[in-house]
């Protein structure tokens, strides 16, 4: 018995090649997962009904390339289980290999003839003869020779059934996948030569570096170099050996640049033009002895076109590398990671014009590179450039990964002139810049978004249609859209007579979750808003990536601009601006603009046409109806018939409808200017670099009560109570406070576990619950919901859907206003209160 | 919600034969909502009274409402129809006086062929679009009008009046003839039916109307809301009466011809661009798609609009899914918002936005220029908006309103002419303004348009 080894690369396009009954099929199972085997007789089977079914070929081939294109896209490596042994078949496989950028590899089973032909024999199910054998066969031998030149990067020819069986087939990791390797690494950019600066940087990065170019990184830390190591600067030897050695200890990685490619092809003697800072090199380079030459020619040679890196989560590539050549291995993903991606034109300054591939990069993963000198280096959609033209007169930059630090330190002198001038665009950063208008396709169709509270939210399409509707119409600028708020349940329904809502129950749901200690808070009358609040006008430009400062915005639930007058809301943000400042807020949490959740006092001054359409019409309507027909019955009852119950009946509804006009009342105040407007804050969501969800509720209110010390005629603090659910002392005290408040004609409470965010038996527990007030509810039931016989059937609601919706919001809105802080970029913001938006669209009942 | 009728005619407790209910007892009967009483506060011989109450059960109520009601969501919890005379009411009049409405009487025949002396009353009787309306309805079949509005709130006298009428009807009229009346009157006034609406509505019509509404000046208004609007079942009404005329009070100040001149200048503008692809960029139901189709020219038309609702309407409009494959092949319906890039505009010959621009935030309007003048880049572009001049022909509309509540800006001719200007010097086009509709010397034309082309096309 022969040992032999097939060593695949892990990500491969494998073509079994070999004639019918050579055993691929009983090879593959052997050697390949289920999945990774597609068959063309399995997808006879599946198109057909028949794995023999000849006239389904060309349908089961069409179908067995669609899977194969999804798994290779998806980066998994497949085989194609089918004779191939016409160079027809396999040329399509070979072109399939490479519009995915991975290896094509052929293994073929080349069996004696007479193995064959007894197969054929012993199976009764092949619907041809036995003289198709020998015409594959020798198909088969002619092909043996051409495989190499057909494309395949390997083949493996085994050639008898010993073979087939005893093969040992084993899986090799691609050059680039270094994704079990976690840092911490230091991403360096373009050096060019600039050996005084390499070692300044590396030195404020904690690195040691000797005289003799040897270096020590701090522990456990890793230098990875963008390439473009040399040329133009002043030392490009002394980089090289630098890296070379950091290289050859294992305490830095390096991937090449086209500089450095170009260097090694002049250094080998291949003829190219010496230019852009090559002279300077070669140069510098022929003081070395012929052995650093040659060592030069064969590091650079070694060199893999790019890293992916830490599980996938960091791409480093020199030109930068797109996400659908991440991983891949083909002679185009090494040109783009050498030179990116070009128009084929060149610019004004004669440089070939480059298509910005970050702009429409949309992968998980954060590229880091260079080749192109930027004067800052910028976050733009998860890449970042760290070429900072150092050589250029300008800086030489490294990321520091995880932690994302940027360190520079600025070139002693400039080297060379750039041929293009490096400037910034208008004040905004790229990542601004390029946000300023979303696309449409980062929104639209079903959406899954990973929230950090609550794993995968995911949006459906007809409710991402509907929200785009509302975003496009009414919405503010999404980039003041941080963040919509999520809905809210009520408590379990109350069984006490005369009352829907109870804060026994919501006292009981927090217990059940295993919450000691809530929050009880007064539910104020206003409308439910969110407010952006900038410490000056600049912050709207400098943060927000408007091209106007702004003093904030004031918006709805719904993401319209709660204030028609847009003087109005300027003073309020204007006002509101100062409280942070004079109660010290802004440099207390080190920030120059804050999110708030708030109320919006009084109700009125967003829902006057509500007000006056609908709740003083119906009160208009009964107040006319009902003491008319009051009086009509007292005429029949002065008359002796006997309709007291209906009189009775009537009287009790006339007073409900009362009870209801003045509940809806409470809701109406004039307001003829800022100062008839209150606003009551109950969340400081977030501040530069933080969201406050870690915060527990008596930090969010204590710290906005100095908000309303700073501006009482504008800020209302919230009155609240903290209670212990373990003591019925606590609870009942704030029921005797609940029934104040709500026998005062107030909306209600909210009651809240003390954390912002809690974790119970079952998992995320619902951030609030309210407790609507009794009249309150007249409003949202109806004038008379408190008949009895009303009562009785209107406590069958459920609260599933409406608990399930609050949590899942809740998770996006946290999650948009991390990403936010995180300065991810717009689009993914913009997708999570979009999520919630469209959400808000799920049919459920009003009232809840 | 309450009806009383009252007579004078001696001896006035006739009524209760007339009515079928006996003054001296009351009578109580289940309706799909709620409950019906039949009662008499005042049963003299001078004076006799018969009142119809009814009970109605708000939660009932609710629950057909649910879901299929339009406006505020609370809306079919929050409402006025417990209170406020409306098709519940007649609906139980007809329940509670059946007999009295076909006009026989057992006991009294004759007195139900005379017209006596009756007064109703209904004490809140919501009267949609305008207090005078009952005036206009009952003045004309006879009837004395008292109708009496109440402040809405009267803690809020700046809110005005509320919507429902204390209204006395006082006629000389044979009872059937008045209770007829009122069955169909109320829900016109009120403008809206509890039920599904469908042909056997066009019998009651008849039935109860057919003497009266021939000759009424309101003939039309009363048939359209007694069908709920629906065109059909109008158009059939309407074979039945004598020289209908087409007059629509529903009708938008817009001429509805300036509509039909707008999309044709626009295909023409299209056309002659020698456009093969073509944008319409928020295409509504599709007035214009319909247009561009019958065009062999316009090989691939995409409509697009952001309302998934307007979207599905106009496929059913366009009966896309009847067409002949090679018509319908040429016509994609998309959705999507001219707030975002969008990769599938990029490389048409022309777009249109009719009536569009306007409908944006005027501080928003920056993304649609970048949108379809920065990303998309079509050949031509032909935008069409109102100008804002002309609204003043409109007796209509008061100064300062927009021609629809959705429009966030209306520009003069001289303010679109600078956008115009600015757009097509920012993006690389030129631009020609044209006059749409019949001008008026002074003011200019109704709607006008702007016809870009891009420089290098």
């Amino acid at each position: 018995m022969t040992d032999l080894t097939l060593q695949l690369p892990e990500l491969c396009l494998v073509a079994l090649v070999g004639a019918s009954g050579s055993g691929k099929t009983t090879f593959a199972r052997a050697h390949f997962r289920p999945g990774e085997v597609l068959s063309s007789d399995a997808f006879r089977l599946l198109v057909g009904n028949d794995e023999n079914a000849q006239d389904a070929t060309n349908d089961a081939f069409d179908a067995l390339y669609f899977v194969a294109r999804k798994r290779l896209a998806r980066g998994l490596l497949t085989v194609i289980d089918a004779t191939n042994v016409q160079s027809d078949a396999r040329k399509r496989i070979v072109t399939l290999a490479k519009e995915f950028d991975v290896l094509p590899v052929a293994i073929v089973l080349d069996l004696p003839q007479e193995v064959l032909t007894a197969r054929h024999a012993a199976r009764t199910d092949r619907p041809f003869g036995a003289h198709v054998i020998p015409q594959q066969v020798s198909q088969l031998r002619k092909s043996l020779s051409k495989l190499q030149t057909e494309g395949f990067r390997q083949v493996g020819v085994l050639r008898s059934e010993e073979d087939a069986a005893s093969v040992v087939v084993t899986r090799t990791r691609l050059y680039n996948n270094l994704r079990h390797e976690h840092g911490p690494f230091d991403f360096v950019g373009d050096v060019h030569g600039c050996l005084p600066e390499l070692r300044d940087l590396l030195t404020r990065l904690g690195y040691e570096v000797r005289g003799d170019l040897s270096v020590t990184p701090p522990e456990g830390r890793r230098a990875v170099f963008v390439g473009d190591l040399v040329d133009r600067g002043p030392d490009t030897p002394g980089v090289l050996r630098l890296v070379m050695g950091m290289v050859r200890a294992g305490t830095a990685l390096c991937v090449p640049g086209n500089h450095d490619e170009k260097l090694k092809k002049a250094l080998s003697g291949r003829k190219v033009t010496v230019a852009h800072g090559l002279e300077k090199s070669l140069q510098q380079l022929e003081h070395e002895p012929p052995e650093f030459r040659r060592a030069v020619v064969d590091f650079i040679d070694s060199l893999v076109s790019h890293y992916v890196l830490d599980d996938g989560k960091v791409v480093v590539a020199h030109a930068g590398m797109k996400e659908a050549y991440q991983g891949r291995a083909s002679g185009r993903v090494r040109e783009f990671a050498l030179y990116g991606e070009t128009t084929g034109e060149t610019d004004e300054f004669g440089l070939p014009v480059r298509l910005n591939w970050a702009l429409d990069y949309r992968g998980k993963a954060t590229v880091v590179y260079g080749h192109t000198p930027v004067p800052q280096a910028e976050w733009l959609n998860r890449t970042i450039d760290i070429d900072t033209g150092c050589v250029f007169g300008g800086k030489l930059t490294a990321l520091r990964y995880p932690e994302m630090e940027l360190v520079s330190v600025d070139a002693r002198e400039t080297y060379a002139e750039p041929k293009r001038p490096l400037v910034s665009d208008q004040g905004l950063s790229a990542q601004q810049a390029h946000d300023e208008l979303l696309d449409l396709a980062d929104v639209t169709g079903r959406r899954v978004i990973e929230t950090s509270l609550r794993g995968r939210v995911s949006v459906r399409e007809d409710e991402a249609a509907a929200a785009l509707e509302v975003v496009s119409r009414f919405a503010v600028d999404p980039r003041w859209l941080l963040y919509v708020p999520p809905t809210m349940s009520p408590s379990e329904t109350s069984t006490r007579e005369g009352y829907l809502e109870y804060p026994t129950e919501a006292f009981e749901h927090y217990r059940r979750a295993g919450v000691q200690h809530v929050v009880c808070e007064e539910k104020h009358m206003g409308s439910r808003a969110v407010v952006v609040v900038t410490r000056d006008d600049d912050v709207a430009v400098t943060r927000f990536g408007l091209r106007e400062g702004s003093a904030g915005v004031v918006y709805t639930r719904t993401g319209r601009r709660l204030f028609n007058d847009t003087d109005m809301e300027a003073q309020v943000l204007t006002r509101l601006r100062a409280a942070f400042e004079t109660s010290g807020l802004w440099d207390e949490l080190g920030s120059d603009w804050a999110v708030l959740d708030a109320e919006p006092l009084p109700w009125s001054l967003k829902a006057e046409e509500l007000i006056r359409r609908q709740y003083a019409a119906v009160g208009a309507a009964a107040g006319a109806a009902l003491p008319a027909e009051v009086r009509a019955l007292e005429g029949v009852v002065a008359r002796g018939l006997p309709l007291t119950d209906l009189l009775e009946r009537t009287r009790e509804r006339e007073g409900m409808t009362r009870a209801y006009v003045d509940a809806y009342r409470r809701y109406v105040r004039r307001v003829a200017s800022v100062e008839d407007v209150r606003l009551a804050p109950f969340h400081l969501l977030a501040t530069e670099g933080a969201v406050h969800v870690d915060k527990d509720h008596g930090w969010h209110l204590s710290t906005l009560a100095r908000l309303a010390r700073a501006a009482p005629d504008l800020i209302v603090a919230t009155a609240h109570r903290e209670v212990d659910l373990d003591d019925p002392e606590s609870t009942s005290e704030a029921e005797a406070w609940w029934l104040d408040l709500t026998g005062r004609g107030g909306e209600g409470m909210v009651v809240k576990p003390r954390s912002f965010v809690t974790r119970g038996r079952k998992g995320l527990v619902q951030p609030a619950v309210k407790v609507r007030g009794r009249e309150y509810l007249r409003i949202i039931y109806g004038p008379e919901y408190t008949a009895p016989e009303n009562l009785t059937r209107l406590r069958e609601r459920g609260l599933s859907g409406k608990r399930s919706l609050a949590l899942r919001e809740f998770a996006l809105g946290v999650e948009g206003l991390e990403r936010f802080v995180r300065r991810e970029p717009l689009r993914r913001v913009h997708e999570c209160a979009f999520g919630v938006l469209a959400l808000e669209q799920e049919p459920l009942d009003p009232r809840l | 919600m309450l009806l009383t009728i009252t007579t004078t005619h001696r001896p006035a407790t006739d009524l209760g034969y007339l009515l079928h209910k006996n003054p001296a007892r009351s009578v109580t009967f289940d309706l799909p909502v709620g409950r019906g009483h039949v009662f008499s506060p005042e049963a003299t011989p001078e004076r006799c009274t018969v009142a119809l109450l009814v009970e109605a059960d708000p939660v009932v109520i609710s629950r057909g409402r649910a879901g299929g009601a339009s406006g505020t969501p609370l809306e079919p919890y929050v409402n006025d129809r417990p209170y406020a005379a409306s098709s519940f009411l007649s609906t139980a009049l007809r329940e509670a006086f059946g007999t009295a409405m076909s006009g026989r009487s057992r006991e009294r025949q004759d007195l139900a062929d005379t017209a006596l002396p009756f007064t109703a009353h209904l004490p809140a009787l919501p009267s949609r679009g305008g207090l005078d309306l009952a005036g206009r309805l009952f003045t004309p079949l006879g009837y004395r009008v008292t109708a009496r509005a109440r402040l809405l709130d009267p803690q809020f006298p700046e809110w005005g009046e509320s919507p429902y009428l204390d209204l006395t009807l006082d006629a000389e009229v044979r009872l059937r003839d008045l209770l007829a009346h009122l069955y169909v009157l109320i829900p016109v006034l009120d403008d809206g039916k509890h039920y599904y609406v469908d042909e056997t509505e066009i019998d009651k019509l008849l039935r109860y109307a057919g003497g009266w509404l021939d000759a009424h000046p309101e003939r039309d208004l009363v048939t359209r809301r007694f069908l709920k609007h629906r065109h059909a079942l109008r158009r059939a009404a309407e074979a039945h009466f004598k020289g209908a005329d087409e007059d629509d009070e529903d009708a938008a100040p817009v001429a509805p011809t300036l509509n039909q001149q707008r999309l044709e200048a626009v295909a023409r503008e299209l056309r002659g661009s020698g456009a093969t692809s073509v944008l319409d960029l928020g295409c509504g139901e599709g007035n214009l798609l319909k247009l561009l189709l019958a065009e062999r020219q316009f090989e691939t038309i995409l409509g697009m609009d952001v309302s998934p609702r307007v979207l599905a309407r106009a496929r059913d409009r366009l009966k896309l899914d009847e067409l002949p494959e090679a018509v319908r092949g040429r016509l994609t319906l998309v959705q999507g918002s001219l707030t975002y890039r969008d990769a599938r505009l990029s490389g048409a010959g022309a777009a249109a936005l009719v009536e569009v621009i306007e409908h944006l935030d005027e501080d928003r309007l920056w993304t649609l220029e970048r949108v379809v003048f920065g990303a998309a880049r079509p050949g031509t572009v032909v935008v069409t908006t109102p100008n804002a001049e002309y609204n003043a022909t409109w007796a209509t509309l008061s100064a300062g309103d927009t021609r629809h509540e959705d429009h966030r800006f209306e520009w003069t001719r001289a303010q679109f002419t600078e956008w115009a200007a600015r757009v097509a010097s920012t993006f690389g086009y030129t631009v020609t303004i044209k006059p749409v509709g019949d001008e008026d010397e002074r003011l200019g034309p109704p709607t006008q348009m702007a016809v870009f082309r891009r420089e290098d096309s």
